[in-house]
C-alpha cells in the first residue's frame, strides 16, 4: 500500500533557552571615506543629466542657427529674456508681471482645486471602495466622465461661474479627481482580510478602523492616485488659463505668442517642465515619508 | 457544572450562488478552563472555519458557541485569535501593534501609564522587548508571531485561539516557539484551542487532540486525552511510551482510516 510520506520531526538537540539576542552594532566609517562616497555618489547622479542637457542644447544651437530658422536659438532665448529671468518679481501694474507672479497664480489655482479634489477623492474613493452599491451606482458615471478632457469642462465651468478664477479651480478639480476616486477606491478594496480580522476581533468602531486600518492600509493606493493628480491638474491649468486669460502662466505664454516673443515662450516652458517636476517630486516624498513600511510586509 | 466553552452542534454550510457545499457537520466540543486543545485534520477539512466560528469571524449555519453561559456571535478580544500569517499591521511598530490592543480593551480600566506598562510586560512574556521599536519588516517571521502572541495575550482572552500559529515557519524556528507557548501555558493558565496538522505539535502541546474527518461535511472523528504530566519536554518525550503511543494513534487515524483524497 502506498502510504504518503509522513512529516516527522527529526530529534535535533535544540538549545533549552531562548539565546540571547544581541542589538546588531553598526560600525561607523570615517568621516573622509563617507564623505567621498557621498560626494562620488551624487556625481554619478547629476553628471549624466548635465552632459545630456548640454549635447540636446548644442544640437539645438546648431539646427536653429542656420538662415530661414524658425525658431531661436538657445543663445538667442538666454539675450532675449535675461531680464526676465533676472528679475522675475517686477510689477508693472495690470497683466505686466514678472514671471515670479505669474507662475504663483498659477500655483495658487492649482493649490486650490488640487487640494479639493484630494479631500473629495479620498473621500468618494473611500465610499465606492467600501460599499458595493455605491460603487455599482457611481463607478460607471465616474468611468464614462473620467475620459471627458478637462478643456471640455471650461465652457460649462465658465457658464456656471461666470468668472475665470474659480472655472479654471474647478477644471483643476475636475481632472485631478478621478486618478485619485479611482485609486483609493481601488485601495480601500484591496485591504487584506486579515487587517480586517484583527479589526473585528477588537472591535474598532467604524471612525477607528477608518483612521488606523483603512488610510494606511491604502496609503500607496492614495498616493498614486494623488500624484497622477498633480501631474493633470498642472497639464490642465496652463490650458486653462490660455483661455481664461489673466495672470499665470498659461496666459503668459499666449500673450508672448500673441506678440511673436518665441524667446518668452520658451523661457515659459522650462519654468511650466521644472515647476510640474518639482511638484510631483513633492507628492512622491510626502507618500514615501507616510507609507514608510506599509508596502513592505 | 456547566462547561467553560461549548461548541453546540455546529453545521457550516457555504452558498455560493445555488450551490452549497457542506463543510462542517455536527460539530460538538466542550472545553475547560486552562485546557489545552487541538484541532488536527488535513487540509480542507474545516478546521479553520471552525476556529473562525469561535472566533466571531464567520456565522455557523446551525448550533453556536457558549463561552461562560454566554452565546457569542460576533468577534471579541475575548476569543483573541494569533493568526497564521501573523497580520500585524505593517505601518506600526511592535509596540504599537501590542499597545493597539491594549489601548482597545483597557482603554476604560487601565490609565495610560498602566496601558504602557502592561503592554511592556506582554511583550517582555514572549521575549521580544529589544525589537520594540522596530516595524513587522524588520524583524524574522519567528520574531513577528511571538509579536502576534503577545498582542492576543494583552488582551487577556478567555480563550486563547491559535490557528496553525506555527505553521508557516522552519522547524528549528517552531520548536522554539512551542516550547514558548507551553511555558506560557503552564504560567497564565489560559484556555487554548490550537488548529494544527503536525502530529507532533498537537501531542506535545495538548491536553486533548480532536481529530476531523476529510470534508466535505467533516465530522470529528475522535478525541483524543494526551495524559502526559506537564511540564513537558521534548527530548524526554522522544521516548516516552505513552507520547509514542498517542502519536500512534493520531497518525493511524490521518494516515489509514482518513486518508487524504485529493479530489474530496
Amino acid at each position: 500500500m502506498n502510504m504518503p510520506a509522513v512529516k516527522t520531526r527529526s530529534a535535533v538537540a535544540l538549545p533549552a533557552r531562548a539565546a540571547a539576542i544581541l542589538p546588531f552594532a553598526f560600525r561607523r566609517m570615517p568621516v573622509r571615506t563617507r564623505l567621498l562616497t557621498a560626494l562620488g555618489n551624487l556625481a554619478a547622479r547629476v553628471l549624466p543629466p548635465l552632459v545630456t542637457i548640454g549635447l540636446a542644447l548644442i544640437v539645438w544651437q546648431i539646427l536653429c542657427s542656420r538662415t530661414g530658422a524658425t525658431l531661436p536659438p538657445p543663445s538667442k532665448v538666454f539675450k532675449d529674456t535675461r531680464e526676465l529671468i533676472l528679475d522675475p518679481f517686477f510689477d508693472n501694474g495690470g497683466l505686466d508681471k514678472g514671471l515670479f507672479w505669474h507662475m504663483s497664480a498659477s500655483l495658487q489655482r492649482v493649490a486650490f482645486g488640487y487640494a479639493m479634489a484630494a479631500v473629495a477623492g479620498v473621500a468618494l474613493g473611500t465610499l465606492i471602495g467600501q460599499s458595493v452599491w455605491a460603487m455599482r451606482g457611481l463607478d460607471p458615471i465616474f468611468q464614462v466622465l473620467r475620459t471627458v478632457p478637462p478643456l471640455a469642462w471650461l465652457p460649462l465651468s465658465l457658464a456656471a461661474f461666470r468668472q475665470g478664477h474659480p472655472a479654471a479651480i474647478f477644471v483643476i478639480f475636475i481632472t485631478a479627481i478621478w486618478p485619485i476616486i479611482i485609486n483609493t477606491a481601488v485601495g480601500i478594496r484591496n485591504i487584506p482580510q486579515d487587517y480586517r480580522n484583527v479589526a473585528a476581533v477588537l472591535r474598532l468602531n467604524q471612525f477607528e478602523f477608518f483612521w488606523k486600518i483603512m488610510i494606511p492600509s491604502a496609503a500607496p493606493y492614495i498616493f498614486t492616485g494623488l500624484r497622477i493628480g498633480i501631474g493633470l491638474s498642472w497639464l490642465a491649468i496652463v490650458a486653462a488659463e490660455m483661455l481664461i486669460g489673466g495672470v499665470g502662466i498659461g496666459f503668459f505664454i499666449w500673450d508672448a505668442w500673441n506678440s511673436s516673443h518665441m524667446s518668452e515662450i520658451i523661457l515659459a516652458l522650462v519654468y511650466v517642465g521644472v515647476t510640474g517636476f518639482i511638484l510631483d517630486r513633492i507628492v512622491a516624498s510626502v507618500a514615501t515619508f507616510v507609507t514608510r513600511g506599509t508596502a513592505a510586509n | 457544572m456547566t462547561p467553560y466553552l461549548k461548541l453546540d452542534h455546529i453545521d457550516k454550510i457555504f452558498t455560493r450562488g445555488s450551490a452549497e457545499t457542506d463543510v462542517l457537520r455536527e460539530i460538538t466540543l466542550t472545553i475547560d478552563k486552562g485546557e489545552y486543545v487541538s484541532i488536527i485534520g488535513h487540509s480542507g477539512c474545516g478546521k479553520s472555519t471552525l476556529l473562525n466560528i469561535v472566533a466571531g469571524l464567520t456565522d455557523a449555519t446551525h448550533g453556536g458557541v457558549i463561552l461562560e453561559n454566554r452565546l457569542v456571535d460576533a468577534p471579541g478580544p475575548d476569543r483573541a485569535v494569533v493568526f497564521q500569517n501573523h497580520s500585524l499591521l505593517p505601518w506600526l511598530t511592535v509596540y504599537d501593534n501590542v499597545r493597539l490592543a491594549v489601548d482597545k480593551v483597557f482603554s476604560s480600566t487601565k490609565p495610560r501609564a498602566e496601558r504602557d506598562a502592561w503592554t511592556l510586560h506582554n511583550l517582555d512574556l514572549v521575549q521580544m522587548t529589544h525589537a520594540k521599536d522596530k516595524r513587522p519588516a524588520e524583524i524574522s517571521g519567528g520574531m513577528k508571531q511571538r509579536v502576534g502572541i503577545a498582542r492576543a495575550l494583552a488582551m487577556e482572552p478567555k480563550v486563547l485561539l491559535l490557528d496553525e500559529p506555527f505553521g508557516a515557519l522552519d522547524a528549528l524556528t517552531r520548536a522554539h516557539l512551542q516550547d514558548s507557548i507551553m511555558n506560557l501555558h503552564q504560567k497564565l493558565g489560559n484556555t487554548i484551542m490550537m488548529i494544527t496538522h503536525d502530529v507532533d505539535e498537537a501531542v506535545l502541546l495538548s491536553d486533548r487532540i480532536v481529530m476531523m474527518t476529510n470534508g466535505p461535511a467533516a465530522k470529528i472523528g475522535e478525541v483524543l486525552d494526551v495524559p502526559l504530566p506537564r511540564p513537558r519536554n521534548r527530548l524526554e518525550l522522544a521516548a516516552n511510551p505513552v507520547y509514542l503511543k498517542c502519536r500512534q494513534r493520531v497518525l493511524e487515524f490521518l494516515y489509514e482510516r482518513h486518508r487524504f483524497v485529493e479530489a474530496a
